[in-house]
Protein backbone atom coordinates (compact mmCIF):
# COMPACT_ATOMS: atom_id res chain seq x y z
CA UNK A 1 0.00 0.00 0.00
CA UNK A 2 2.80 2.55 0.85
CA UNK A 3 3.95 2.66 -2.59
CA UNK A 4 0.78 3.89 -3.70
CA UNK A 5 0.01 6.49 -0.97
CA UNK A 6 1.73 9.79 -1.14
CA UNK A 7 1.96 11.86 2.08
CA UNK A 8 2.44 15.26 1.85
CA UNK A 9 5.24 15.38 5.21
CA UNK A 10 4.54 19.07 6.23
CA UNK A 11 1.77 17.45 8.72
CA UNK A 12 2.74 16.00 11.97
CA UNK A 13 1.39 12.45 12.31
CA UNK A 14 -0.02 13.70 16.21
CA UNK A 15 -2.18 16.42 14.57
CA UNK A 16 -5.62 16.93 14.85
CA UNK A 17 -6.82 16.04 11.28
CA UNK A 18 -10.36 17.37 11.46
CA UNK A 19 -11.80 20.46 13.81
CA UNK A 20 -15.18 22.00 12.78
CA UNK A 21 -16.55 24.23 15.57
CA UNK A 22 -20.50 25.29 15.38
CA UNK A 23 -20.82 25.59 11.37
CA UNK A 24 -23.86 26.18 10.06
CA UNK A 25 -25.37 26.22 6.64
CA UNK A 26 -28.69 27.44 5.31
CA UNK A 27 -29.70 27.04 1.75
CA UNK A 28 -32.99 29.09 0.36
CA UNK A 29 -35.79 27.08 -0.45
CA UNK A 30 -38.93 27.45 -2.44
CA UNK A 31 -41.49 25.56 -0.41
CA UNK A 32 -41.37 24.35 3.47
CA UNK A 33 -38.48 25.66 5.76
CA UNK A 34 -37.82 28.36 8.54
CA UNK A 35 -38.63 31.79 7.55
CA UNK A 36 -36.03 34.59 8.22
CA UNK A 37 -35.44 37.94 7.03
CA UNK A 38 -33.11 37.80 4.52
CA UNK A 39 -30.23 40.31 3.08
CA UNK A 40 -32.44 43.66 2.27
CA UNK A 41 -34.74 42.97 5.38
CA UNK A 42 -36.63 40.63 2.72
CA UNK A 43 -38.33 37.49 4.00
CA UNK A 44 -37.18 34.19 2.55
CA UNK A 45 -37.21 30.43 3.16
CA UNK A 46 -34.23 28.94 4.81
CA UNK A 47 -33.48 25.44 5.58
CA UNK A 48 -31.04 24.45 7.76
CA UNK A 49 -29.05 21.63 6.50
CA UNK A 50 -25.98 21.88 9.00
CA UNK A 51 -27.00 23.50 12.36
CA UNK A 52 -24.02 24.07 15.09
CA UNK A 53 -22.36 20.92 14.15
CA UNK A 54 -18.38 20.73 15.74
CA UNK A 55 -16.83 17.64 16.43
CA UNK A 56 -13.08 16.90 16.86
CA UNK A 57 -11.28 14.32 15.17
CA UNK A 58 -8.70 12.24 16.54
CA UNK A 59 -5.33 11.45 14.36
CA UNK A 60 -5.79 8.16 12.27
CA UNK A 61 -9.65 8.24 13.16
CA UNK A 62 -12.36 6.77 11.58
CA UNK A 63 -15.12 9.24 12.28
CA UNK A 64 -18.78 7.64 11.38
CA UNK A 65 -21.61 10.81 10.22
CA UNK A 66 -25.01 8.66 10.60
CA UNK A 67 -28.07 9.72 9.54
CA UNK A 68 -31.53 9.67 8.25
CA UNK A 69 -31.48 10.93 4.34
CA UNK A 70 -31.37 14.64 4.46
CA UNK A 71 -29.99 15.28 7.84
CA UNK A 72 -27.30 16.86 6.15
CA UNK A 73 -24.34 14.58 5.65
CA UNK A 74 -23.50 15.37 2.01
CA UNK A 75 -23.64 19.06 2.96
CA UNK A 76 -21.26 19.03 5.68
CA UNK A 77 -19.11 16.90 3.71
CA UNK A 78 -19.43 19.11 1.08
CA UNK A 79 -18.19 22.07 3.56
CA UNK A 80 -15.69 20.28 4.69
CA UNK A 81 -14.22 19.93 0.53
CA UNK A 82 -14.62 23.47 0.37
CA UNK A 83 -17.11 23.26 -1.68
CA UNK A 84 -19.49 24.63 0.31
CA UNK A 85 -19.24 28.14 2.10
CA UNK A 86 -20.65 28.11 5.64
CA UNK A 87 -22.99 30.46 7.34
CA UNK A 88 -20.90 30.61 10.78
CA UNK A 89 -18.53 28.55 11.77
CA UNK A 90 -14.87 27.36 11.44
CA UNK A 91 -13.36 24.60 10.18
CA UNK A 92 -9.60 23.62 10.60
CA UNK A 93 -8.20 20.80 8.94
CA UNK A 94 -4.71 19.83 10.22
CA UNK A 95 -4.71 23.17 12.03
CA UNK A 96 -5.25 25.06 8.73
CA UNK A 97 -8.37 27.40 7.95
CA UNK A 98 -9.89 25.74 5.74
CA UNK A 99 -12.30 28.31 5.09
CA UNK A 100 -10.31 31.33 4.96
CA UNK A 101 -7.53 29.69 3.02
CA UNK A 102 -8.93 26.60 1.34
CA UNK A 103 -6.00 26.34 -0.93
CA UNK A 104 -4.08 25.10 2.02
CA UNK A 105 -5.62 22.43 2.82
CA UNK A 106 -6.91 21.28 -0.55
CA UNK A 107 -3.60 19.01 -0.94
CA UNK A 108 -4.38 17.41 2.26
CA UNK A 109 -7.96 16.35 1.06
CA UNK A 110 -9.83 13.83 -0.86
CA UNK A 111 -13.45 12.64 -1.19
CA UNK A 112 -15.79 9.83 -2.66
CA UNK A 113 -19.10 10.91 -2.64
CA UNK A 114 -22.19 8.54 -3.58
CA UNK A 115 -22.42 9.04 -6.97
CA UNK A 116 -18.87 7.92 -9.26
CA UNK A 117 -18.61 10.78 -11.60
CA UNK A 118 -15.93 10.77 -14.17
CA UNK A 119 -15.41 12.41 -17.88
CA UNK A 120 -17.31 9.03 -19.55
CA UNK A 121 -16.19 9.06 -23.01
CA UNK A 122 -12.10 8.92 -21.33
CA UNK A 123 -11.00 5.46 -19.49
CA UNK A 124 -10.39 5.16 -15.86
CA UNK A 125 -6.38 5.31 -17.09
CA UNK A 126 -7.26 9.13 -18.15
CA UNK A 127 -9.71 10.09 -15.69
CA UNK A 128 -7.02 9.33 -13.15
CA UNK A 129 -4.07 10.58 -15.11
CA UNK A 130 -5.99 13.67 -15.52
CA UNK A 131 -7.02 13.69 -11.16
CA UNK A 132 -3.36 12.85 -10.28
CA UNK A 133 -1.91 16.01 -12.47
CA UNK A 134 -3.99 18.38 -11.08
CA UNK A 135 -2.91 16.97 -7.77
CA UNK A 136 0.79 18.36 -9.39
CA UNK A 137 1.76 14.69 -9.05
CA UNK A 138 4.04 13.77 -12.33
CA UNK A 139 2.65 11.50 -15.46
CA UNK A 140 4.68 8.21 -15.17
CA UNK A 141 3.97 8.30 -11.44
CA UNK A 142 -0.04 8.83 -11.80
CA UNK A 143 0.00 5.92 -14.34
CA UNK A 144 2.09 3.64 -11.87
CA UNK A 145 0.03 4.17 -9.39
CA UNK A 146 -3.10 4.32 -10.47
CA UNK A 147 -2.42 0.72 -12.25
CA UNK A 148 -1.45 -0.64 -8.63
CA UNK A 149 -4.69 1.12 -7.16
CA UNK A 150 -6.88 -0.33 -9.58
CA UNK A 151 -5.19 -3.98 -9.55
CA UNK A 152 -5.52 -3.94 -5.77
CA UNK A 153 -9.59 -3.07 -6.33
CA UNK A 154 -9.88 -6.07 -8.89
CA UNK A 155 -10.16 -3.70 -12.12
CA UNK A 156 -6.76 -4.17 -13.74
CA UNK A 157 -8.76 -5.46 -17.00
CA UNK A 158 -11.02 -2.32 -17.31
CA UNK A 159 -8.34 -0.07 -16.39
CA UNK A 160 -8.32 1.43 -20.42
CA UNK A 161 -11.90 0.87 -21.21
CA UNK A 162 -14.08 3.90 -21.19
CA UNK A 163 -15.45 4.79 -18.07
CA UNK A 164 -19.52 4.07 -19.79
CA UNK A 165 -18.40 0.56 -20.23
CA UNK A 166 -17.98 0.12 -16.52
CA UNK A 167 -20.89 -0.95 -14.26
CA UNK A 168 -22.05 1.42 -11.45
CA UNK A 169 -20.19 -0.58 -8.69
CA UNK A 170 -17.12 -0.63 -10.90
CA UNK A 171 -16.84 3.16 -11.56
CA UNK A 172 -17.68 3.40 -7.49
CA UNK A 173 -14.31 1.21 -7.50
CA UNK A 174 -12.58 3.60 -9.53
CA UNK A 175 -13.72 6.61 -7.38
CA UNK A 176 -12.45 5.01 -4.31
CA UNK A 177 -8.90 4.59 -6.06
CA UNK A 178 -8.99 8.45 -7.24
CA UNK A 179 -9.75 9.63 -3.66
CA UNK A 180 -6.38 7.41 -2.65
CA UNK A 181 -3.72 8.31 -5.49
CA UNK A 182 -3.70 11.84 -4.58
CA UNK A 183 -2.33 10.25 -0.76
CA UNK A 184 -4.39 12.28 1.48
CA UNK A 185 -4.69 12.92 5.19
CA UNK A 186 -8.36 13.64 5.48
CA UNK A 187 -10.53 11.44 3.22
CA UNK A 188 -14.18 12.46 3.22
CA UNK A 189 -16.25 8.94 2.17
CA UNK A 190 -20.05 9.96 1.50
CA UNK A 191 -21.54 6.30 1.09
CA UNK A 192 -18.53 5.15 -0.43
CA UNK A 193 -19.64 1.25 -0.51
CA UNK A 194 -23.31 2.35 -1.82
CA UNK A 195 -24.10 -0.10 -4.80
CA UNK A 196 -21.55 -2.21 -3.94
CA UNK A 197 -22.16 -6.07 -4.71
CA UNK A 198 -21.05 -8.26 -0.83
CA UNK A 199 -17.49 -9.09 -2.22
CA UNK A 200 -16.72 -5.38 -3.73
CA UNK A 201 -18.14 -3.93 -0.76
CA UNK A 202 -15.57 -6.22 1.58
CA UNK A 203 -12.57 -5.41 -1.17
CA UNK A 204 -13.49 -1.39 -0.19
CA UNK A 205 -14.13 -1.81 3.58
CA UNK A 206 -10.83 -3.61 3.66
CA UNK A 207 -9.26 -0.95 1.75
CA UNK A 208 -10.26 1.48 3.87
CA UNK A 209 -8.75 -0.17 7.04
CA UNK A 210 -5.48 -0.88 5.51
CA UNK A 211 -5.02 2.84 4.04
CA UNK A 212 -6.15 3.98 8.13
CA UNK A 213 -3.18 1.72 9.06
CA UNK A 214 -1.16 4.13 6.83
CA UNK A 215 -2.01 7.43 9.02
CA UNK A 216 -4.87 8.46 6.89
CA UNK A 217 -8.00 9.94 8.97
CA UNK A 218 -11.18 9.40 7.40
CA UNK A 219 -14.70 10.69 7.82
CA UNK A 220 -17.26 8.38 7.01
CA UNK A 221 -21.21 8.43 6.03
CA UNK A 222 -23.01 5.34 5.52
CA UNK A 223 -26.26 3.74 5.82
CA UNK A 224 -24.99 0.53 6.40
CA UNK A 225 -25.10 -0.19 9.99
CA UNK A 226 -23.14 -2.93 10.68
CA UNK A 227 -20.19 -1.18 8.34
CA UNK A 228 -20.43 1.92 10.37
CA UNK A 229 -20.08 -0.50 13.69
CA UNK A 230 -17.27 -2.47 12.41
CA UNK A 231 -14.85 0.60 10.80
CA UNK A 232 -16.12 2.93 12.36
CA UNK A 233 -13.80 4.35 15.92
CA UNK A 234 -16.33 6.90 16.76
CA UNK A 235 -20.03 7.48 15.25
CA UNK A 236 -21.77 11.16 15.21
CA UNK A 237 -25.46 10.56 14.68
CA UNK A 238 -26.73 13.58 12.97
CA UNK A 239 -30.58 14.59 12.99
CA UNK A 240 -31.99 17.75 11.23
CA UNK A 241 -28.62 18.86 10.32
CA UNK A 242 -27.41 18.85 14.22
CA UNK A 243 -25.73 16.14 16.01
CA UNK A 244 -27.53 14.55 19.00
CA UNK A 245 -25.10 12.07 19.60
CA UNK A 246 -21.61 11.07 19.68
CA UNK A 247 -19.56 8.07 20.79
CA UNK A 248 -18.07 4.64 20.11
CA UNK A 249 -20.80 1.70 18.77
CA UNK A 250 -20.41 0.62 22.75
CA UNK A 251 -21.08 4.05 24.23
CA UNK A 252 -24.22 4.50 22.47
CA UNK A 253 -25.93 0.93 22.52
CA UNK A 254 -25.04 1.27 26.33
CA UNK A 255 -26.81 4.74 26.36
CA UNK A 256 -29.88 3.40 24.00
CA UNK A 257 -29.92 -0.08 26.74
CA UNK A 258 -30.29 2.55 28.83
CA UNK A 259 -33.23 4.64 27.56
CA UNK A 260 -35.30 1.59 27.48
CA UNK A 261 -34.63 -0.42 29.74
CA UNK A 262 -32.82 -3.00 27.65
CA UNK A 263 -29.65 -4.72 28.14
CA UNK A 264 -26.74 -4.03 26.14
CA UNK A 265 -25.83 -7.08 24.27
CA UNK A 266 -29.98 -6.94 22.86
CA UNK A 267 -29.47 -3.49 21.26
CA UNK A 268 -27.97 -3.47 17.40
CA UNK A 269 -26.81 -0.16 15.73
CA UNK A 270 -30.19 -0.44 13.80
CA UNK A 271 -31.67 0.53 17.15
CA UNK A 272 -29.50 3.14 17.82
CA UNK A 273 -30.22 4.33 14.62
CA UNK A 274 -33.48 4.45 15.16
CA UNK A 275 -33.21 5.61 18.77
CA UNK A 276 -30.89 8.36 17.35
CA UNK A 277 -32.57 9.87 14.39
CA UNK A 278 -36.58 8.39 14.53
CA UNK A 279 -37.36 11.00 17.08
CA UNK A 280 -35.55 13.97 15.83
CA UNK A 281 -36.93 13.89 12.24
CA UNK A 282 -39.93 14.40 14.17
CA UNK A 283 -38.60 17.07 16.19
CA UNK A 284 -36.90 18.39 13.24
CA UNK A 285 -40.13 18.26 10.70
CA UNK A 286 -42.38 20.11 13.43
CA UNK A 287 -41.21 21.54 16.50
CA UNK A 288 -38.21 23.61 16.15
CA UNK A 289 -39.60 24.75 12.88
CA UNK A 290 -42.75 26.61 14.41
CA UNK A 291 -40.51 27.33 17.06
CA UNK A 292 -38.13 29.63 15.30
CA UNK A 293 -40.45 30.85 13.07
CA UNK A 294 -42.43 32.43 16.38
CA UNK A 295 -39.10 33.83 18.08
CA UNK A 296 -38.08 35.26 14.67
CA UNK A 297 -41.66 36.47 14.08
CA UNK A 298 -41.44 38.22 17.43
CA UNK A 299 -38.05 39.71 17.24
CA UNK B 1 -6.68 37.71 -4.77
CA UNK B 2 -4.98 35.00 -3.05
CA UNK B 3 -6.00 33.11 -6.06
CA UNK B 4 -2.99 34.80 -8.09
CA UNK B 5 -0.60 35.08 -5.60
CA UNK B 6 -0.65 31.30 -4.87
CA UNK B 7 -0.50 30.94 -8.99
CA UNK B 8 2.80 33.55 -8.64
CA UNK B 9 4.24 31.65 -5.45
CA UNK B 10 4.28 28.33 -8.00
CA UNK B 11 7.54 27.84 -9.66
CA UNK B 12 6.94 28.22 -13.89
CA UNK B 13 7.23 24.40 -14.47
CA UNK B 14 4.95 23.35 -11.93
CA UNK B 15 2.59 25.83 -13.25
CA UNK B 16 2.99 24.52 -16.64
CA UNK B 17 2.46 20.84 -15.51
CA UNK B 18 -1.17 21.37 -13.81
CA UNK B 19 -1.56 23.78 -16.49
CA UNK B 20 -0.85 20.38 -18.92
CA UNK B 21 -3.55 18.33 -16.92
CA UNK B 22 -6.42 20.35 -18.60
CA UNK B 23 -5.03 20.93 -21.85
CA UNK B 24 -4.33 16.48 -21.74
CA UNK B 25 -7.80 15.93 -20.36
CA UNK B 26 -9.47 17.94 -23.26
CA UNK B 27 -7.59 16.29 -25.80
CA UNK B 28 -8.25 13.03 -24.55
CA UNK B 29 -11.87 14.00 -24.60
CA UNK B 30 -11.09 15.48 -28.15
CA UNK B 31 -10.09 12.61 -29.19
CA UNK B 32 -12.69 10.31 -28.21
CA UNK B 33 -15.60 12.71 -29.64
CA UNK B 34 -14.22 12.92 -32.86
CA UNK B 35 -17.07 12.21 -34.79
CA UNK B 36 -18.23 16.06 -33.12
CA UNK B 37 -15.13 17.75 -34.51
CA UNK B 38 -16.12 15.87 -37.93
CA UNK B 39 -19.72 17.79 -37.48
CA UNK B 40 -17.99 21.10 -36.72
CA UNK B 41 -15.25 21.32 -39.69
CA UNK B 42 -18.20 19.97 -42.04
CA UNK B 43 -20.65 22.78 -40.74
CA UNK B 44 -17.59 25.21 -40.66
CA UNK B 45 -16.65 24.50 -44.70
CA UNK B 46 -19.92 24.63 -45.83
CA UNK B 47 -20.74 28.15 -43.85
CA UNK B 48 -17.87 29.21 -45.22
CA UNK B 49 -18.64 28.16 -48.79
CA UNK B 50 -22.75 29.62 -48.49
CA UNK B 51 -21.39 33.45 -47.74
CA UNK B 52 -18.32 33.62 -49.95
CA UNK B 53 -19.92 32.02 -52.82
CA UNK B 54 -22.34 35.52 -52.17
CA UNK B 55 -19.61 36.96 -53.65
CA UNK B 56 -20.06 35.42 -57.04
CA UNK B 57 -23.88 35.95 -56.69
CA UNK B 58 -23.23 39.45 -56.52
CA UNK B 59 -20.89 40.12 -59.86
CA UNK B 60 -23.24 37.81 -61.61
CA UNK B 61 -26.19 39.97 -60.42
CA UNK B 62 -24.06 42.48 -61.52
CA UNK B 63 -24.14 43.93 -58.24
CA UNK B 64 -20.47 44.69 -58.82
CA UNK B 65 -17.68 45.14 -61.00
CA UNK B 66 -15.94 41.61 -62.23
CA UNK B 67 -12.60 43.28 -61.01
CA UNK B 68 -14.18 43.26 -57.71
CA UNK B 69 -15.29 39.27 -56.90
CA UNK B 70 -11.64 38.55 -55.66
CA UNK B 71 -11.46 41.27 -53.61
CA UNK B 72 -15.16 40.87 -52.31
CA UNK B 73 -14.59 37.17 -51.91
CA UNK B 74 -11.48 37.34 -49.86
CA UNK B 75 -13.94 39.71 -47.80
CA UNK B 76 -16.01 37.27 -46.86
CA UNK B 77 -13.78 34.24 -46.43
CA UNK B 78 -11.99 36.92 -43.90
CA UNK B 79 -15.35 37.15 -41.95
CA UNK B 80 -16.27 33.13 -41.98
CA UNK B 81 -12.49 32.33 -40.88
CA UNK B 82 -12.08 35.01 -38.20
CA UNK B 83 -15.79 34.04 -37.01
CA UNK B 84 -15.06 30.26 -37.23
CA UNK B 85 -12.30 31.09 -35.20
CA UNK B 86 -13.29 33.03 -32.48
CA UNK B 87 -16.36 31.23 -32.10
CA UNK B 88 -14.34 27.87 -31.77
CA UNK B 89 -12.94 29.53 -28.94
CA UNK B 90 -15.93 31.15 -27.37
CA UNK B 91 -17.61 27.72 -27.73
CA UNK B 92 -14.52 25.89 -25.71
CA UNK B 93 -14.71 28.68 -22.74
CA UNK B 94 -18.62 28.47 -22.30
CA UNK B 95 -18.03 24.29 -22.14
CA UNK B 96 -15.53 25.18 -19.15
CA UNK B 97 -18.24 24.74 -16.49
CA UNK B 98 -21.43 23.20 -18.39
CA UNK B 99 -19.08 20.30 -19.65
CA UNK B 100 -18.46 18.90 -15.74
CA UNK B 101 -21.60 19.25 -14.86
CA UNK B 102 -22.74 17.71 -17.32
CA UNK B 103 -20.70 15.11 -16.25
CA UNK B 104 -20.62 15.65 -12.39
CA UNK B 105 -17.03 16.30 -12.29
CA UNK B 106 -17.29 19.73 -11.41
CA UNK B 107 -16.79 19.40 -7.64
CA UNK B 108 -13.74 16.51 -7.95
CA UNK B 109 -12.28 19.39 -10.08
CA UNK B 110 -12.76 22.09 -7.69
CA UNK B 111 -11.74 20.26 -5.05
CA UNK B 112 -8.38 19.93 -6.73
CA UNK B 113 -5.50 22.18 -5.47
CA UNK B 114 -5.10 23.84 -8.80
CA UNK B 115 -5.75 27.38 -8.76
CA UNK B 116 -8.94 28.69 -10.90
CA UNK B 117 -6.19 30.62 -12.70
CA UNK B 118 -3.78 28.05 -14.01
CA UNK B 119 -7.19 25.64 -14.74
CA UNK B 120 -8.72 28.37 -17.10
CA UNK B 121 -5.76 29.25 -19.01
CA UNK B 122 -4.73 25.41 -19.33
CA UNK B 123 -8.39 25.22 -20.73
CA UNK B 124 -7.87 28.46 -22.96
CA UNK B 125 -4.60 27.50 -24.55
CA UNK B 126 -6.28 24.55 -25.05
CA UNK B 127 -8.89 26.52 -26.58
CA UNK B 128 -7.28 28.46 -29.24
CA UNK B 129 -4.44 25.49 -30.08
CA UNK B 130 -8.06 23.77 -31.07
CA UNK B 131 -9.37 26.60 -32.51
CA UNK B 132 -6.41 26.92 -34.98
CA UNK B 133 -6.69 23.50 -36.10
CA UNK B 134 -10.42 23.71 -36.59
CA UNK B 135 -10.04 26.60 -38.52
CA UNK B 136 -6.81 26.14 -40.76
CA UNK B 137 -8.58 22.61 -41.95
CA UNK B 138 -11.88 24.63 -43.30
CA UNK B 139 -9.89 27.06 -44.60
CA UNK B 140 -7.82 24.23 -46.27
CA UNK B 141 -11.16 22.60 -47.73
CA UNK B 142 -12.99 26.02 -48.47
CA UNK B 143 -9.46 27.61 -50.55
CA UNK B 144 -9.73 25.27 -53.70
CA UNK B 145 -13.45 26.45 -54.36
CA UNK B 146 -12.11 30.14 -55.15
CA UNK B 147 -9.66 31.81 -57.27
CA UNK B 148 -8.23 34.16 -54.47
CA UNK B 149 -4.93 36.51 -55.22
CA UNK B 150 -2.67 36.42 -51.91
CA UNK B 151 0.15 38.09 -52.91
CA UNK B 152 -0.13 41.25 -51.12
CA UNK B 153 -1.51 39.55 -47.70
CA UNK B 154 0.72 40.74 -44.90
CA UNK B 155 1.01 37.32 -42.83
CA UNK B 156 3.18 38.57 -39.97
CA UNK B 157 0.82 41.10 -39.50
CA UNK B 158 -2.68 38.80 -40.14
CA UNK B 159 -0.83 35.97 -37.38
CA UNK B 160 0.23 39.58 -34.66
CA UNK B 161 -3.12 40.72 -34.85
CA UNK B 162 -5.15 37.24 -34.27
CA UNK B 163 -2.31 36.24 -31.75
CA UNK B 164 -2.97 39.31 -29.86
CA UNK B 165 -6.47 39.45 -30.13
CA UNK B 166 -6.64 35.94 -29.16
CA UNK B 167 -5.48 37.07 -25.46
CA UNK B 168 -9.29 39.26 -25.06
CA UNK B 169 -11.00 36.41 -26.94
CA UNK B 170 -9.84 33.88 -23.73
CA UNK B 171 -11.22 36.75 -21.60
CA UNK B 172 -14.58 37.14 -23.09
CA UNK B 173 -14.46 33.20 -23.17
CA UNK B 174 -14.02 33.41 -19.59
CA UNK B 175 -16.87 35.67 -19.03
CA UNK B 176 -19.33 33.27 -20.75
CA UNK B 177 -17.92 30.30 -19.08
CA UNK B 178 -19.75 32.04 -15.99
CA UNK B 179 -22.67 31.97 -17.01
CA UNK B 180 -23.51 28.46 -16.47
CA UNK B 181 -22.21 28.51 -12.84
CA UNK B 182 -24.78 31.07 -11.93
CA UNK B 183 -27.08 30.20 -13.94
CA UNK B 184 -27.41 26.00 -14.01
CA UNK B 185 -30.34 25.76 -16.48
CA UNK B 186 -30.04 28.18 -18.74
CA UNK B 187 -26.25 29.68 -18.34
CA UNK B 188 -25.54 27.50 -21.74
CA UNK B 189 -28.42 29.39 -23.74
CA UNK B 190 -27.07 32.54 -21.97
CA UNK B 191 -23.79 32.22 -23.37
CA UNK B 192 -25.21 31.38 -27.24
CA UNK B 193 -26.77 34.81 -27.18
CA UNK B 194 -23.69 36.41 -25.80
CA UNK B 195 -21.87 34.69 -28.98
CA UNK B 196 -24.30 35.95 -31.20
CA UNK B 197 -24.42 39.56 -29.76
CA UNK B 198 -20.61 39.58 -30.78
CA UNK B 199 -22.01 38.38 -34.08
CA UNK B 200 -23.91 41.21 -34.74
CA UNK B 201 -21.51 44.32 -33.71
CA UNK B 202 -18.64 43.00 -34.41
CA UNK B 203 -19.18 43.29 -38.33
CA UNK B 204 -18.14 40.10 -39.68
CA UNK B 205 -19.56 40.28 -42.54
CA UNK B 206 -19.50 43.94 -42.55
CA UNK B 207 -17.68 46.92 -41.57
CA UNK B 208 -19.44 48.04 -38.49
CA UNK B 209 -19.90 51.67 -40.19
CA UNK B 210 -23.27 50.06 -41.96
CA UNK B 211 -24.81 49.97 -38.24
CA UNK B 212 -26.88 51.90 -36.47
CA UNK B 213 -25.10 54.46 -34.26
CA UNK B 214 -25.85 52.71 -31.13
CA UNK B 215 -24.88 49.60 -32.10
CA UNK B 216 -21.84 51.10 -33.24
CA UNK B 217 -20.88 51.89 -29.87
CA UNK B 218 -21.16 48.35 -28.60
CA UNK B 219 -19.11 47.45 -31.39
CA UNK B 220 -16.58 49.22 -29.73
CA UNK B 221 -16.78 47.34 -26.44
CA UNK B 222 -15.79 43.89 -28.97
CA UNK B 223 -12.26 43.25 -29.29
CA UNK B 224 -13.86 40.69 -32.22
CA UNK B 225 -14.13 44.31 -34.07
CA UNK B 226 -10.78 45.31 -34.01
CA UNK B 227 -9.72 41.67 -34.75
CA UNK B 228 -11.24 41.84 -37.85
CA UNK B 229 -10.31 45.58 -38.78
CA UNK B 230 -6.62 44.22 -38.03
CA UNK B 231 -6.78 41.17 -39.82
CA UNK B 232 -8.76 42.87 -42.92
CA UNK B 233 -6.23 45.90 -43.37
CA UNK B 234 -3.57 42.89 -43.57
CA UNK B 235 -5.27 40.26 -45.90
CA UNK B 236 -6.96 43.42 -48.11
CA UNK B 237 -4.34 46.00 -48.35
CA UNK B 238 -1.00 44.11 -46.89
CA UNK B 239 -1.19 46.75 -43.97
CA UNK B 240 1.76 46.24 -41.45
CA UNK B 241 2.68 47.09 -38.00
CA UNK B 242 3.39 50.61 -38.99
CA UNK B 243 -0.58 51.67 -40.53
CA UNK B 244 -1.74 48.90 -38.07
CA UNK B 245 0.02 49.74 -34.47
CA UNK B 246 -3.10 51.68 -33.41
CA UNK B 247 -5.21 48.14 -33.81
CA UNK B 248 -2.61 45.86 -32.05
CA UNK B 249 -2.43 48.45 -29.27
CA UNK B 250 -6.17 48.34 -28.47
CA UNK B 251 -6.09 44.61 -28.89
CA UNK B 252 -3.22 44.09 -26.28
CA UNK B 253 -4.75 46.35 -23.94
CA UNK B 254 -8.45 44.88 -24.26
CA UNK B 255 -6.19 41.56 -23.52
CA UNK B 256 -4.54 43.10 -20.55
CA UNK B 257 -7.81 44.24 -18.97
CA UNK B 258 -9.93 41.75 -19.73
CA UNK B 259 -8.49 38.47 -18.94
CA UNK B 260 -7.51 39.63 -15.54
CA UNK B 261 -10.73 41.55 -14.87
CA UNK B 262 -12.78 38.34 -16.09
CA UNK B 263 -10.47 35.64 -13.68
CA UNK B 264 -11.69 38.16 -10.38
CA UNK B 265 -15.42 37.78 -12.21
CA UNK B 266 -14.92 34.12 -12.67
CA UNK B 267 -13.41 34.25 -8.20
CA UNK B 268 -16.47 35.68 -7.23
CA UNK B 269 -18.79 33.44 -9.15
CA UNK B 270 -17.17 30.64 -7.85
CA UNK B 271 -17.76 32.33 -4.30
CA UNK B 272 -21.34 32.72 -4.76
CA UNK B 273 -22.11 29.55 -6.15
CA UNK B 274 -20.56 27.90 -2.82
CA UNK B 275 -22.48 30.06 -0.66
CA UNK B 276 -25.36 29.35 -2.38
CA UNK B 277 -25.09 25.82 -3.11
CA UNK B 278 -24.90 25.79 -6.74
CA UNK B 279 -22.16 24.25 -7.98
CA UNK B 280 -23.93 21.11 -7.69
CA UNK B 281 -26.95 19.53 -6.51
CA UNK B 282 -27.04 15.39 -6.06
CA UNK B 283 -26.61 12.74 -3.48
N1 LIG C 1 -27.10 22.98 -2.61
C1 LIG C 1 -28.24 22.90 -1.94
N2 LIG C 1 -29.24 23.79 -2.15
C2 LIG C 1 -30.39 23.70 -1.46
N3 LIG C 1 -30.66 22.77 -0.53
C3 LIG C 1 -29.72 21.85 -0.27
C4 LIG C 1 -28.47 21.86 -0.95
N4 LIG C 1 -27.73 20.83 -0.50
C5 LIG C 1 -28.48 20.21 0.43
N5 LIG C 1 -29.68 20.81 0.57
C6 LIG C 1 -30.74 20.40 1.50
O1 LIG C 1 -30.13 20.14 2.75
C7 LIG C 1 -30.67 18.98 3.35
C8 LIG C 1 -29.57 18.00 3.66
O2 LIG C 1 -29.11 17.43 2.43
P1 LIG C 1 -27.88 16.43 2.37
O3 LIG C 1 -27.64 16.11 0.96
O4 LIG C 1 -26.77 17.02 3.14
O5 LIG C 1 -28.45 15.16 3.15
P2 LIG C 1 -27.81 13.72 3.37
O6 LIG C 1 -27.75 13.51 4.84
O7 LIG C 1 -26.54 13.59 2.63
O8 LIG C 1 -28.91 12.77 2.75
P3 LIG C 1 -28.74 11.35 1.98
O9 LIG C 1 -28.65 10.32 3.04
O10 LIG C 1 -30.02 11.23 1.24
O11 LIG C 1 -27.56 11.44 1.10
C9 LIG C 1 -31.71 18.45 2.39
O12 LIG C 1 -32.97 18.86 2.87
C10 LIG C 1 -31.39 19.11 1.08
O13 LIG C 1 -32.53 19.35 0.33
MG1 LIG D 1 -25.85 12.38 1.02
Amino acid sequence: MNSAIRRPSEVPDDQVPLDVRNVTKRFRRRGRGQSQPGPGGRRRTYHTAVHSVSFRMRPQEIYGVIGANGSGKSSLIRILSTLIIPDEGDVLIFGRDALRSPASVRPLLNRVSADPSFFRAMSALENLLFYGRAYGIAGPLVRRRSLDLLTRLGLEHEAKEPMTELSRGQQQKVAVARAFLTGPRLMLLDEPTTGLDPRSKRTVQSFISDVRRDGVAILLTTHDMEEADQLCDRLAFLAGGRIVAEGTSEELRAHVAGSTTRNADDVDMEDVFMAFTGRSIEEDEEEPESREELQNDTA
Amino acid sequence: MTQLEDVVRLPAPRRVALGWAFFERQTNLWKRYWAWEVVWVVYGVVNTLAITFIAKEASHGGLIRPGEVSRLTLFLLIGTLTWAYLSAVLDDMSLVITWERWEGTIEHTFMTPVSRTIHLIGMSVFGVVHATIRTAVIMACALPFFDINFSHVNWTEVVAVIAIGSVSLVGLGILTGILPMLYPERGVQMSFMVQALVLLVSGVYYGIDVLPGWLQAASHLSPATFMLNGVRAAMLNGAGFGSEGRTLLILAIFGLVMVPSSLVVFAAAERWAKKTGRLKRQG
